[in-house]
């Protein structure tokens, strides 16, 4: 199976030209010189209505990709048809130098994929529903059961493992599909909203593994509503709304577009307050704000020089606690970008869990 | 060889999550008793147990393999487990392969278990076994294959229940096991030869009893021609109702 993956990846890097994507995360630069994923002019109709419109985008060997966008904007459909649960009505995809759609069966082989609900058995125990994953793309016994007591061992259910799935917690279960997702080690992993309705310690606990897959050299394609996890997470984003791919680029990138105004905050010993008089007759180009009676915030056009700054609060005799650059969010490029408030999508989302 | 481990997994995966289940197996048993009790009253005379075996038979396999392959499926595909198969690297028609030996074989051992009780009771010498194993077979993949097109054009489990029954009660009553063909108005008996069941009964008749009514070879061809329309149908069902 390793072979076969490599000997296509070795294929695939013959074929493509190479591209460079530096990543923020710091991941090896290697794994991001090339386009193991490519989508160009997808689109899917479902009698008459377009869920996706001639959407076109790549994903780089080794980077985290995510994919965000409201409610039945076409996440799902994008990645069904990625994965080869749908067939598109138009356009070309391309995995690790595969045809994914006439070929679609050889690319299963190279990709994981962990949907958004549970898709194991109630009737098996943690450990049978990943040895009989793993039998799916034909590992041998000794090889799956090895691989089912790591993977059980790595997610942390090993003392559960032989407990029927049914009898999980929905967080345990979760970890459970996203090792069944991967137990055939996968250089590609889909992630479809992995962490959407569990609790706080196991949703960091999984947000961890991903970090922790990528660093292994694991291309990964996620979809979540998590607009913070997103920018933790991923190298790259690309906003679906309406079937369409309204804004595509590097994380830092689209929060650095979006940014009108360079920020920092000061935090203080003193109380800010007596401070501000002088603080706007010493540099009247910049616009103060308090924050709070320790915070005050300050904005320019132009790049700010700290020195004066700190000199200026030494003069005072005030001491500063902190000094921080406020960058935008990724949350508010996408409420840029989409028009979409946050806290709706929440909402929307957590609605359609609840129906689920 | 990688395909096979999975069609192996897939298919011990269903024999013991389903087939092998108590509930299953107490089916098997104690369906072919029940029917032979109902052909016993309806006689209202010592039963002919021989005379009755080929239509018990041919009815335990169909109601087993119909109902169970229905049910399983709509079931996997509620609870989305049937989707992981889908996305495995397997070809469709190995994948459905797998999922209907799960059934086929349940059929015919459902099968078995008439035969071996009546062995108890009959001799059932100058049976043509090698035909009636056959047949057996045949029945069993037919009325698989017709469990899978009900499967993939259902949607809920109890519709797979609902539309098993209302395919397999008219042919019970059309298939020459309570109301001989003949006896039957003009009007319906091209229909009665239509059914598969019809056929597979008739050979199980001649090779148990030797008073089949239809030549063994054409009920042979007719199940076969059934196998092909129904697995063909259920295959371009799953491409545009499944791969959607």
């Amino acid at each position: 199976m390793v072979n076969v993956v490599k000997n296509k990846l070795k294929n695939a890097m013959g074929k493509k030209k190479i591209i460079t994507v530096i990543g923020k995360k710091g991941i090896a630069k290697e794994h991001l010189n090339l386009n193991i994923l490519e989508v160009r002019n997808l689109s899917k109709d479902y009698d008459g209505f377009h869920a996706v419109k001639e959407i076109s985008f790549a994903l780089g060997k080794g980077e985290v990709f995510g994919f965000l966008g409201p409610n039945g904007a076409g996440k799902t459909t994008t990645i069904n048809m990625l994965t080869g649960l749908a067939k598109p009505t138009s356009g070309s995809i391309e995995i690790a130098g595969e045809d994914g759609i006439k070929d679609i069966k050889k690319v299963q082989q190279i990709i994981g994929i962990v949907p958004d609900e549970s898709n194991l058995y109630d009737e098996m125990n943690g450990f049978d529903n990943l040895v009989f994953c793993a039998s799916l793309y034909g590992m041998d016994k000794r090889k799956r059961e090895r691989r089912a007591q790591e993977l059980l061992k790595q997610f942390g259910l090993a003392n559960t493992g032989k407990k029927l799935f049914k009898a999980y917690s929905k967080g345990m279960k979760r970890k459970l599909v996203i090792a069944a997702g991967i137990i055939h080690e996968p250089p590609i992993l889909f992630l479809d909203e992995p962490t959407t309705g569990i609790d706080v310690e196991t949703a960091r606990q999984i947000r961890r593994l991903i970090q922790t897959l990528n660093a292994n050299g694991t291309t990964i394609f996620l979809t979540t509503h998590y607009i913070e996890e997103a920018e933790r997470l991923c190298h790259r984003v690309g906003f679906i709304v309406e079937g369409r791919v309204v804004k595509i680029g590097k994380t830092v990138d689209l929060m650095q577009e979006t940014q009108q105004a360079h920020i920092i905050e000061f935090t203080l010993e003193n109380d800010a307050d007596t401070l501000k008089e002088s603080f706007r007759n010493a540099f009247p180009n910049i616009d103060i704000n308090t924050i709070d009676h320790f915070r005050i915030r300050i904005s320019s056009p132009e790049k700010i020089d700290l020195i004066p700054f700190i000199k200026f609060f030494d003069e005072k005799k005030c001491l500063v606690r902190e000094a921080k650059m406020i960058r935008p969010s990724l949350e508010e490029v996408f409420v840029k970008v989409t028009g979409i408030e946050i806290n709706r999508m929440k909402k929307e989302k957590e609605k359609g869990g609840e129906k689920k | 060889m990688k395909k096979w481990i999975a069609f192996w997994s897939i298919l011990m995966k269903d024999m013991k999550m389903y087939y092998l289940k108590p509930p299953n197996i107490s089916w098997g048993l104690i369906f072919p008793f029940a029917w032979t009790l109902m052909f016993f009253v309806r006689s209202e005379k010592a039963i002919d147990i021989r005379g009755v075996l080929p239509g018990v038979m041919s009815l335990a396999v169909l109601f087993g393999t119909t109902s169970m392959l229905a049910v399983t499926i709509t079931f996997e595909r509620k609870s989305r487990s049937f989707e992981r198969l889908l996305l495995a690297p397997i070809s469709l028609n190995l994948l459905m392969l797998a999922k209907t030996s799960g059934a086929i074989i349940f059929g015919i051992l459902n099968a078995m278990f008439p035969a071996i009780i009546a062995s108890f009771v009959v001799d059932l010498s100058g049976i043509n076994w090698f035909t009636t194993i056959l047949s057996i077979i045949f029945i069993a993949v037919t009325s698989t294959f017709l469990g899978l097109f009900i499967s993939v054009s259902v949607s809920e489990v109890f519709e797979a229940q609902t539309f098993s029954n209302f395919v397999r009660f008219p042919m019970m009553f059309l298939c020459d096991l309570f109301i001989p063909i003949e006896k039957l108005p003009a009007i319906i008996r091209p229909i009665s030869y239509a059914l598969p069941l019809t056929h597979g009964a008739d050979i199980l008749k001649t090779s148990i009893n030797a008073d089949g009514i239809i030549p063994s070879w054409i009920s042979f061809l007719v199940l076969i021609g059934y196998t092909l329309v129904l697995f063909l149908m259920s295959m371009r069902n799953i491409q545009k109702r499944w791969i959607y």
